[in-house]
């Protein structure tokens, strides 16, 4: 029963407020890019036993969607971020590194 | 035999005295016993059945983790299978049976799998049974299953209810014994908001059965004082009958909170489940006794050592009247001396350690107590009761040295820290030789949210072994989780308590040492499922050698108690079988609940008709009343059909179809997704959503749109109005609305968050009304105020106005086919308005009609509805809908994932219709099949029905369904399969165009 | 391999029952075999068992990094059905339901199939259209269900509440011979007839890397060494994408958290299976008589084994309305698993882009069912190179042509 905190409203979330939305920072890919691409964008979705960037939408709260960082083997949040952003900030990144030494980054 | 004794009893009231029954027999118990210490007093030591043999089963412990004395409580509404009487409160009038025998208690026929018990060892079920085939589904499985299961499954409905609460807490303390108070008292002196809570009616866990002294006071004192401070302490709760139940992720723990189990049908809620979110955890969970593996140790009158002294110290009763006890450690002596001062014989204390010195034994010496060191139990005596013991050297093989006649044995194998909610999340363990248990490791908590601990674990539950220690430990780890909780211990002195010197504990996994096969065939890990020390041997020696394949082969700890008493033995016999370390075999994995909790408790107050969130249009009352037949929207209720006295449903809705096509009908249609886009960038935004084009949509003006999902799937549909310069109002579906409006946030938060605009779900701010029919215009021109007229307001079209007095939009669109205005008022006169356009229509034939009129009506129109005509499967072209898809747009969501090689090929099934050449209604769901068969040998299909119906306008059977290359086929005859009451036929159909009636749409432009 | 009886029970249990022999042999790791599969899960073994009982294929080696069948074969809800829409999944879960019908025959090890018949609730007018679909699609699949009317579902389960004031039962999608079998015996079972073909079933035994040249396989770096091979098939559920970066490629799925629990047991009330998907929550009674309840997956990315709490919550409000009398059973265990989801939650039996290296994966919240059918499936593909009829829809390469295989079409869940 995780609880995220929402970065626009400031509430720490349960996990029945919100509504999760699978892996963060995807490009969008439309008309004009290959198959490759496209399958890419849709389906290849990182699935790391570790560190993860994910959507949240706090749905039932601020109805805001967001970003976390968490690790899926762990469960620990290492911070959340607007879902305005087109890829972790760094930051949140230092803080992981120094927490894992061993993640590879992000990317 | 076992009795009530004249004096003492801590928790008894003896002048309130309660009539209980158990088995039909009219018992007697005072106020404060538990069920089990009642049937004690009454001699009541047989009390069950086991599992598998059927072997006599009695009262072993006096807490959750007894195994035996499970019964089947109350009646009715309110009887409940399995219930622990050693956890069970007396009550008057309470009734019990006992369980899983035929016909009686004391006579049960399935005692026969005792007598071919040696046929019956673990696992012979997947070595037999085998042959012939047939026999396991109609013979084997169902003896098994009549011999499965313990008590008798519940007839009745719930006749309680139950309640959900949530409450937040910086740290929560699990556990009333002394270290839970002590960290209690810590923590809410700190300043934390406290929550304590323990399971039993009763705080001070053991050592205010045990006599300890604290701060030279009865350690009751100490509890006493400590409930008063933490009373007086506004950041501090605590509750009593109120187990932890589970440790989930992130803080959040589930209580158990028996509000009135032992007062049932007072009105208030059986339970309360409490859903608590806590900075920190901390564990005083306490200890749980471990049974000594012994030839005969499941035979009625062998119970735990401590549970003895339970009974005798809290509920004056006596299990028996000469108690031998049998250990391998000093604790145990403290039931012989408890025993001793209450009168009652001790004849000898077995202890299998040679070296016997602590300062219990010499209390127990000088009672005049006869200590037998280095000897085992051989063989317990007797059968349905304990008649006596056989004793021998604990180092040998079992040679009979003594007999000593005895009713009942005292047994103690030493303890086990509860570690239950410290392991839920992945708290681990180590092994602790000198105590011979797992505790746990501070080094490798639980997580919470942070990456900090989240668990801490105090007192015996921590390993820590003395009162002594006990509260130190409590005192240490309260400290150190407020300090992790950024707040200040205040300085506070230590309750003391005297050390006492305890000798060493010695483990003793099988007694005697070398005990020999028929001997260890006869020693009992798990009672109620009848798991030996030969069966983990086995298991072990047939290669099942994880601790999983052993639990799950032998059923080792799979029973109702969950191993609480028989995990650490059976995988100290499997180690042994294995010649490997006990922390090498591990455990098995801690899982939720600690105790079993009632599911009612868990589903809590949804039930019947608040199961769910239930959705009311304005109209829903009226629906109601006028005898509407609802069917299920996502959350909402819509009405299917209004029948009316003597019609069947079928027969309404045909009423509904041709009054709505002949005069007129009424639709509540406020379900209907009503979206606000607003913005400057409103139109390039829909631009993206819809296939069509809607920025271009003059303002005035309806617009029908399909969206699909970025693979290019159709997922919804809807008529677009273009309000003002920067404002649509985008119509969804009915069950669509909140994932349509969920899914436009998506793409404007997430993806072009640089766009300005605004959405809103006003799908309730609206109720809405469908005039439909020859005579709707008429209706609105009787309500009057605003024109209607063709000119005024032509197809396609909205307008602002009032009719009938009530502020309005009217939209003229239509999903039959029929002149239709599509009415939108506030909310707040939806009824008002609905009950007028009833009013005034009466003159000209009006009638509700419901969503299966609407569907046939589409349907004879050939409009597609979405989940009919869509399954998540179809694209837009797959409907011959290219007209709604722009050619010009660079891009929209959808447009890539239709150029992918699937959903583009010309091969795709395509929308037509179908009339059957009987004209009778082709079965739902049917296919058109194909000649031959695929490489798995199902028969090909070319083509299926997505829609079909009786058309009562065309007096016969129509439908819409999707053929490869459908559209070219016009005219050609195909055959469906079908299947109805398990015959496969054949009916043969033509394909036709899917617009059934009124092909020119002359009658909705008028 | 010494044949399971009642006359060698009777035989055994004269001396203790001290002479069985071993299930399955515990070996070291040879250095090089023809094939390794890495999951010792059901789906793992029965590729095994097939390969050696299809093709004669029997230097193989079967790896574990934990205990034979610990995963989700050992943590399902054991139901077994075919009642599949689409024709790849009625074809290959078909297949399984066949071979469960003799499996304990075919293995000398008594699975417990139980086919006692399987009802998919049809709560609204939309799911009676789409079970009607699927009765139409499974007569032409040679898929034996049928349609029943509420009435018949009530003798079927007698403790069913029909008329539930939010959604009453409208009829159900019945497959007589569907039903359940003993999760940890089936793999126990393909364990114990592998060994006995002498395949090496290797457990406590993790892969590390895997090794290639040329673009195709050469073996795996394991904690017990390196183990050559000349074909490598990855069947590791939960774990597939992990397995998958080390062979170098990445795959459409993701893993999440599926919970299930089951009650303390009681007397025999429902003798078949039941799901309603319209309210999400499906049940079942064992054999020990615990009733067997499957719960939700949560709908982000975990590994932990556990899932969250307010999935329980939801599933036993759905049964307690559909089943009103379990109210005051109790919940003894609850426990998570590991699923691995695909983008159109089918699954995957396929070649990859290493050369001799094959994957079986994607079975989400179904692959118990299925265990026979994908290790048939599988060991055709492994053996021969390319798929067979059963497996050539499920090719992860489908994902890029659109070419899905959606069973949510029919139900919203697919267990």
């Amino acid at each position: 029963m995780l609880v995220l905190e929402c970065p626009y409203c400031g509430v720490k979330a349960e996990e029945t407020e919100l509504s999760p939305g699978y892996e963060a920072h995807l490009k969008r890919f439309g008309p004009g890019s290959s198959d490759e691409e496209f399958e890419s964008y849709m389906f290849a979705r990182k699935n790391p036993k570790g560190v993860h960037f994910e959507r949240w939408r706090h749905v039932y709260g601020c109805g805001k969607w967001f970003l976390a960082a968490r690790c899926t083997a762990t469960l620990e949040v290492f911070g959340t971020y607007p879902a305005q952003s087109s890829e972790p900030p760094a930051d949140l990144v230092a803080k992981i590194k120094a927490k894992r030494p061993d993640w590879k980054g992000y990317k | 035999m076992s009795t009530r004794l004249a004096k003492g009893g801590r928790l008894i009231d003896r002048t309130a005295t309660q009539e209980f029954s158990f088995n039909g027999k009219r018992l007697k118990g005072f106020k404060g016993d538990t069920l089990a210490a009642a049937l004690l007093a009454n001699d009541q030591m047989l009390v069950g059945r086991s599992f598998k043999y059927h072997r006599p089963r009695g009262i072993v412990a006096a807490g959750p983790e007894e195994p035996n004395a499970l019964v089947n409580l109350g009646r009715g509404g309110r009887f409940e299978p399995n219930q622990r009487v050693t956890t069970t409160e007396l009550f008057e009038g309470l009734e019990a049976k006992s369980q899983n025998h035929w016909p009686s208690l004391e006579f049960d026929v399935g005692v026969v799998n005792n007598y071919v018990a040696r046929f019956l060892p673990a696992g012979f079920y997947y070595k037999t049974f085998i042959h012939p085939r047939p026999f396991w589904k109609h013979v084997f499985e169902p003896i098994i299953r009549q011999s499965a299961g313990l008590g008798a499954a519940p007839k009745d409905r719930d006749a309680d209810r139950y309640e959900q609460a949530y409450a937040f807490c910086d740290l929560l303390v699990v556990g009333g014994g002394i270290a839970g108070l002590q960290a209690a008292l810590v923590a809410g002196r700190a300043g934390a908001r406290v929550i304590l809570l323990e399971q039993t009616a009763h705080f001070g866990g053991r050592a205010v059965v045990d006599g300890e002294v604290i701060d030279g006071k009865p350690a009751d004192a100490f509890v006493t004082a400590a409930l008063a401070e933490l009373g007086g302490m506004a950041n501090v709760t605590v509750k009593a009958r109120t187990m932890g139940a589970g440790v989930y992720d992130h803080g959040y723990v589930l209580a158990d909170e028996k509000v009135a189990d032992h007062t049932p049908g007072d009105g208030r809620p059986k339970h309360r489940l409490w859903r608590i979110r806590a900075g920190k955890i901390l564990t005083a969970t306490g200890a749980i006794e471990r049974p000594l593996s012994f030839a005969g140790n499941d035979i009625p009158g062998v119970m735990l050592a401590a549970s003895v002294r339970d009974y005798v110290v809290n509920f004056a009763v006596s299990p028996a009247d000469r108690t031998v006890v049998v250990t391998n450690n000093d604790d145990a002596y403290r039931t012989a001396i408890a025993l001793k001062e209450a009168g009652l014989a001790v004849p000898a204390i077995i202890d299998a350690r040679s070296n016997v010195t602590g300062e219990l034994p010499a209390r127990a010496r000088s009672l005049g107590i006869r200590i037998e060191a280095g000897r085992g139990v051989a063989k317990v005596l007797g059968g349905k009761r304990v008649t006596g013991v056989s004793i021998c050297l604990q180092a040998g093989e079992g040679a009979v040295i003594d007999e000593i006649a005895c009713d009942a044995v005292a047994m103690s194998g030493g303890w086990s820290p509860v570690v239950h909610l410290w392991s839920h999340c992945g708290g681990k363990l180590n092994w602790d030789t000198t105590n011979a248990h797992f505790r746990p490791d501070a080094a490798r908590p639980p997580l919470n949210h942070d990456g900090g601990a989240m668990v801490y674990a105090a007192g015996i539950a921590n390993g820590a072994m003395t009162t002594a220690a006990v509260l130190a430990d409590a005192d240490a780890q309260a400290q150190a989780a407020v300090t992790a909780l950024g707040m200040a211990p205040k300085p506070a002195e230590l309750p003391y308590a005297a050390p006492v010197v305890e000798g060493a504990m010695e483990a003793v996994w099988i007694m005697p040492q070398g005990a020999t096969a028929p001997l260890k065939s006869k020693m009992w890990l798990d009672y109620q499922n009848d798991v030996k020390v030969s069966d983990v041997q086995l298991a072990a020696r047939e290669g099942y050698e994880s601790v999983e394949h052993t639990k799950r082969y032998t059923t080792l700890g799979m029973a109702t108690d969950q191993g609480k008493l028989s995990n650490i033995n059976g995988l100290a016999v499997l180690a042994g079988a294995l010649n490997e370390d006990i922390p090498q075999v591990g455990t098995t994995t801690f899982r939720p609940p600690y105790t079993p909790v009632t599911l009612g408790a868990l589903a809590g107050e949804a039930r019947g008709e608040i199961f769910q969130p239930l959705r009311r249009t304005p109209m829903h009352a009226w629906h109601e009343k006028n005898g509407a037949y609802m069917e299920p929207v996502g959350l909402w209720r819509r009405p299917y059909t209004f029948p009316r006295t003597g019609e069947t449903h079928e027969q309404a809705v045909h009423r509904e179809v041709l009054n709505t096509r002949e005069k007129l009908g009424l639709l509540d249609a406020s379900t209907l997704g009503k979206i606000i886009v607003k913005g400057p960038d409103a139109g390039r935004f829909l631009d993206m959503l819809y296939t069509g084009v809607m920025s271009t949509l003059p303002i005035g003006k309806c617009r029908y749109g399909l969206m699909c999902n970025e693979q290019g799937f159709l997922s919804d549909d809807g008529v677009v109005a273009r309000i003002d310069e920067e404002t649509w109002l985008c119509h969804t579906t009915s069950g669509g609305a909140d994932r349509i409006h969920a899914w436009m946030e998506d793409w404007l938060q997430c993806e072009w968050w640089d766009w300005k605009v605004y959405t809103a779900n006003v799908t309730e701010q609206y109720a809405q009304v469908a005039v439909v029919g020859p005579n709707a215009r008429k209706l609105l021109e009787k309500l009057g105020g605003m024109d209607v007229s063709k000119e005024a307001l032509p197809f396609m079209q909205w307008a602002d106005g009032t009719l009938g007095g009530f502020p309005v939009r009217v939209y003229r669109i239509s999903f039959s086919g029929e002149l239709s205005y599509e009415i939108a008022v506030p909310a707040s006169h939806g009824a008002a308005f609905w009950e007028a356009c009833h009013k005034a229509g009466a003159e000209f034939g009006a009638m509700p009609y419901g969503t299966e009129a609407l569907h046939i009506m589409r349907a004879e129109k050939g409009f597609i509805m979405i989940g009919d005509e869509t399954d998540g499967t179809v694209i837009p072209q797959d409907l011959n809908l290219d007209w709604a898809i722009s050619k010009k747009k660079d891009d929209f969501l959808g447009k890539r994932g239709q150029q992918r090689n699937h959903l583009a090929s010309p091969d795709r099934w395509k929308l037509v219709g179908f009339e059957a050449l009987d004209g009778s209604v082709i079965p739902d769901g049917a296919y058109v099949v194909d000649s031959g068969v695929n490489g798995n040998g199902q028969r090909n299909v070319q083509g299926r029905i997505t829609s079909t119906y009786f058309s009562p306008t065309l007096k016969k059977g129509i439908a819409m369904g999707l053929l490869k290359h459908g559209p070219k086929r016009m005219g050609e005859v195909v055959e469906f399969g079908t299947f109805k009451n398990g015959v496969q036929g054949t009916l043969k159909a033509r394909v036709v165009d899917p617009v059934f009636f009124d092909k020119d749409g002359e009658k909705q432009n008028v | 391999m010494k044949r399971y009886s009642v006359f060698a029970i009777a035989r055994e249990a004269m001396r203790h029952h001290t002479g069985w022999e071993r299930a399955w042999r515990s070996p070291e790791p040879k250095k090089q075999y023809d094939v390794v599969i890495v999951g010792a899960g059901g789906h793992g073994l029965a590729t095994a068992y097939y390969l050696g009982k299809n093709f004669g294929i029997t230097n193989v080696a079967v790896i574990e990094k934990g205990w034979l069948g610990g995963g989700n074969t050992g943590r399902n809800t054991t139901i077994i059905r075919s009642n599949y829409l689409q024709d790849p999944s009625a074809a290959i879960y078909e297949k399984a339901r066949s071979l469960y019908e003799t499996l304990s025959q075919d293995l000398n090890y008594n699975v417990m199939f139980s086919p006692r018949g399987l009802l998919m609730l049809a709560q609204t007018h939309h799911e009676v259209r789409g079970y009607l679909r699927t009765v139409h699609a499974n007569a032409l699949q040679g898929v034996a269900t049928e349609w029943i009317e509420p009435a018949r579902v009530k003798e079927l389960v007698p403790i069913i509440n029909i008329d539930g004031p939010r959604y009453p039962v409208l009829g159900a999608l019945y497959q007589a011979r569907g039903g359940t079998a003993r999760h940890d015996a089936v793999a126990w079972g393909y364990a114990r007839a592998c060994s006995a073909m002498g395949m090496d079933i290797i457990q406590q035994c993790e892969v590390k890397g895997v090794r290639s040249e040329g673009g195709a396989v050469t073996g795996v770096d394991t904690t017990k060494g390196f183990i050559g091979t000349k074909k490598l098939g990855i069947v590791v559920a939960g774990h597939s994408g992990q397995v998958a970066d080390m062979a170098g490629f990445r795959l459409p799925v993701e893993a999440v958290a599926l919970q299930a629990l089951v009650s303390e047991p009681i007397k025999p009330c429902m003798d078949v299976v039941v799901m309603a998907n319209t309210v999400h929550g499906y049940m079942s009674q064992s054999d020990k008589g615990e009733m067997v309840i499957g719960g939700g997956t949560d709908g982000f990315n975990n590994f932990t084994q556990r899932g969250s709490f307010h999935h329980i919550e939801e599933t036993l409000r759905a049964l307690i309305e559909t089943f009103p009398m379990i109210s005051r059973l109790k919940m003894l265990r609850q426990w998570g698993g590991i699923v691995d989801m695909t983008g159109d939650r089918s699954p995957i039996i396929s070649k990859t882009p290493l050369g001799n290296c094959f994957i079986n994966c994607g079975w989400g919240t179904g692959g118990f069912k299925a265990i026979p059918g994908s290790g048939w499936a599988m060991a055709e593909l492994m053996a021969k190179g390319e798929p067979g009829a059963l497996a050539k829809d499920f090719s992860m390469w489908r994902f890029k042509e659109g070419q899905f295989i959606d069973e949510s079409v029919a139900a919203g869940v697919a267990h």
